[in-house]
């Protein structure tokens, strides 16, 4: 059985973004959603269990409060198989290296023998594209970041595309490893009848940093090297003059500010 | 924070594939000087994976940037870019060295590697920082955007080295003149031979479009969003690029709709720009692009909704059709 850990995380819908009078965010009734880019995770997970004819298993892991395990349970219904929610109240405040320890603790404690990790490269609120690495480098593992698709896989090797900044690198790796996978060109797919069926039934396996084996100092906020000690409003310093002029006019006042500006950096 | 044992700045010296630096280490090198006089002149180091005698000019560069020595490491198994082979060694050099900042430039290999130092080490890491200081109490106080650009937050780190990660193109290089030389400092790569690395490359291919395309040094960058509706938009957004000798960029909807490549995206997913000038085209001005571009000196906003957010951060805003103005701006040229 060719074991997989999919890392998933609940994010505020960052589209949906309030502030408050002294431009601090408004976290009150904002939604939570799966990260988008956790979406390609699970369907890059998915796809590997089909291309091994089902004898794969998917354990999903997040880190999160109760109410994560709704997300959880879609996941079962597009044809994951095990959950495990990491809940503790002295897990709040965490930063990427004590979620990492955290999530690599759960893993090593609920899939010891996993073949695969597979998490989303980055997650849209704090976007620091450093969990997965983390979550390796605990686990003593491989990785591959970045990773577009897949060609082929068995269960000893897979051969990924990875896309980069110049261009695309198709690799080996051979398992155990991590991968973080970027945006893939599909439909996010939907929920099966069965799966539905499946997730209502599931029984979500609950982690606490004691059963993890890890004590409150290693975890949360006292666990963690880095803390904010400031938050501000991002505010811009462009000077906007906007013109609501005729198309002719609006090429001519283009073509103006164009050799304007270009004249002025050509001095 | 512990007993400071810890001291000076060292800089990962990224290469190219064909064997430059990276031009953000250049970026790094200034920024770490201003910290460096803020920590009564503490030494700016770097760390490379190759032989800097092999580069020509890096010895003298080097010497230009200021850097006292550079570490490097010199083996056929560092040839290629292997997470497992560059944080092994890497680690274990910021262990006997004991820098007190370790700046990485947040390029893809920065990206890939720094979390696993970071980790190994038990230290912090803020990652892509568009700003960084060392506050009163000496510490480096590394501040980034997070949830999209929406909210900047200042870090600290409680542990040593503080490190950070910078993107290409944030920071800016002033010139400045170093008369010592670097001394090159080469260090045992025996801790490779334990590892196997189970990541073979098979092949690498390099975008055409990207080499064409530069959106790191240009001037000039022309940016599509969903208002270019489909790829006949970014075709015509591309004859009005070559017209002014612009590169393309585009906005992460319209990557996602499949109009552009993901390789020209700018924004928080994507590139960081500062050109000279910025024509945003349909773009609607969400924090996650501006992110990536509000650093250009000069910002032109053209949309057909005058209550875009683009607008707020444009120096001059034109509210119209991009498929009306743009046919007339190429006909008076």
């Amino acid at each position: 059985m060719f074991k997989i850990a999919l890392c998933v995380k609940q994010v505020p819908d960052t589209t949906d973004i309030r502030w408050t009078e002294n431009n601090t965010m408004q976290r009150d009734g904002v939604e939570s959603v799966i990260n988008p880019y956790d979406v390609y995770a699970a369907e890059f997970a998915l796809n590997i269990k089909e291309k091994l004819k089902k004898d794969a298993q998917i354990t999903v892991f997040t880190m999160g409060p109760n109410q994560a395990s709704d997300m959880l349970r879609e996941l079962i219904a597009i044809g994951c198989d095990r959950a495990v929610l990491i809940s503790d109240k002295k897990f709040a405040g965490a930063d990427t290296y004590a979620t990492g320890k955290t999530i690599s603790a759960a893993i090593k404690s609920e899939l010891p023998d996993f073949d695969l990790v597979v998490c989303g490269q980055f997650a849209v609120d704090g976007d620091t594209a450093q969990t997965g690495p983390c979550i390796a480098q605990f686990l003593n593992i491989a990785q591959v970041t970045y990773v577009k698709d897949f060609d082929k896989v068995d269960d000893k090797s897979i051969v990924l595309n990875q896309e980069l900044e110049n261009g695309t690198k198709k690799l080996k790796a051979h398992f155990p490893l991590l991968v973080c996978v970027l945006q893939g060109n599909f439909e996010p797919r939907r929920p099966l009848i069965n799966g539905i069926k499946k997730a209502q039934k599931a029984e979500i396996m609950v982690c606490d940093a004691n059963s993890i084996g890890l004590d409150g100092q290693e975890v949360g906020l006292k666990g963690s090297p880095t803390f904010v000690s400031r938050a501000f409003r991002n505010m811009s310093t462009h000077n906007a003059k906007k013109y609501e002029l005729s198309a002719d006019d609006s090429a001519k006042l283009l073509d103006e500010t164009l050799k304007n500006k270009i004249s002025q950096f050509e001095k | 924070m512990t007993d400071k044992e810890n001291s000076g700045i060292l800089l990962y010296a990224q290469l190219t594939e064909n064997n430059y630096i990276h031009t953000v280490f250049f970026e790094l090198a200034d920024k770490a000087h201003e910290l460096a006089q803020k920590l009564d002149g503490v030494e700016v180091n770097a760390v490379m994976f190759e032989n800097p005698e092999n580069i020509s000019g890096l010895k003298e560069s080097f010497q230009n940037m200021g850097i006292s020595k550079v570490f490097y490491f010199d083996d056929k198994r560092l040839n290629e870019y292997s997470t497992v082979n560059y944080s092994t060694l890497f680690i274990n050099l910021v262990k006997e060295i004991k820098p007190e900042i370790l700046l990485i430039g947040a390029t893809n290999q920065g990206r890939d590697l720094a979390p696993r130092i970071s980790s190994a080490l038990g230290t912090g890491l803020t990652a892509d920082c568009t700003g960084l200081d060392i506050n009163d109490k000496g510490q480096l106080a590394a501040t980034r955007p997070t949830f999209g650009g929406q909210l900047m937050a200042t870090i600290l780190s409680k542990k040593y080295p503080q490190m950070a990660t910078v993107r290409p193109n944030v920071f800016k290089v002033h010139n400045v003149d170093y008369s010592a030389p670097a001394q090159l400092i080469k260090k045992e790569v025996s801790a490779l031979d334990g590892i196997k690395d189970n990541i073979g490359v098979l092949e690498f291919k390099k975008s055409v479009e990207n080499v064409l395309n530069d959106l790191d040094n240009a001037e000039i960058i022309v940016s599509g969003g969903m208002g270019l509706k489909d790829k006949k938009g970014f075709e015509l957004l591309k004859q009005f690029a070559q017209k002014i000798g612009a590169s393309v960029g585009a906005s992460r909807p319209a990557v996602e709709a499949g109009l552009a490549s993901k390789d020209i995206q700018i924004g928080q997913t994507g590139k960081t720009v500062h050109p000279k000038i910025y024509i945003a085209c349909g773009i609607s001005g969400a924090i996650q692009h501006t992110v990536g571009m509000e650093n250009s000196d000069y910002i032109i906003a053209i949309n057909n909704d005058p209550e875009a957010q683009i607008f707020d951060i444009a120096d001059t805003g034109i509210v119209g059709d991009f498929f009306e103005i743009i046919p007339k701006y190429l006909s008076l040229n």
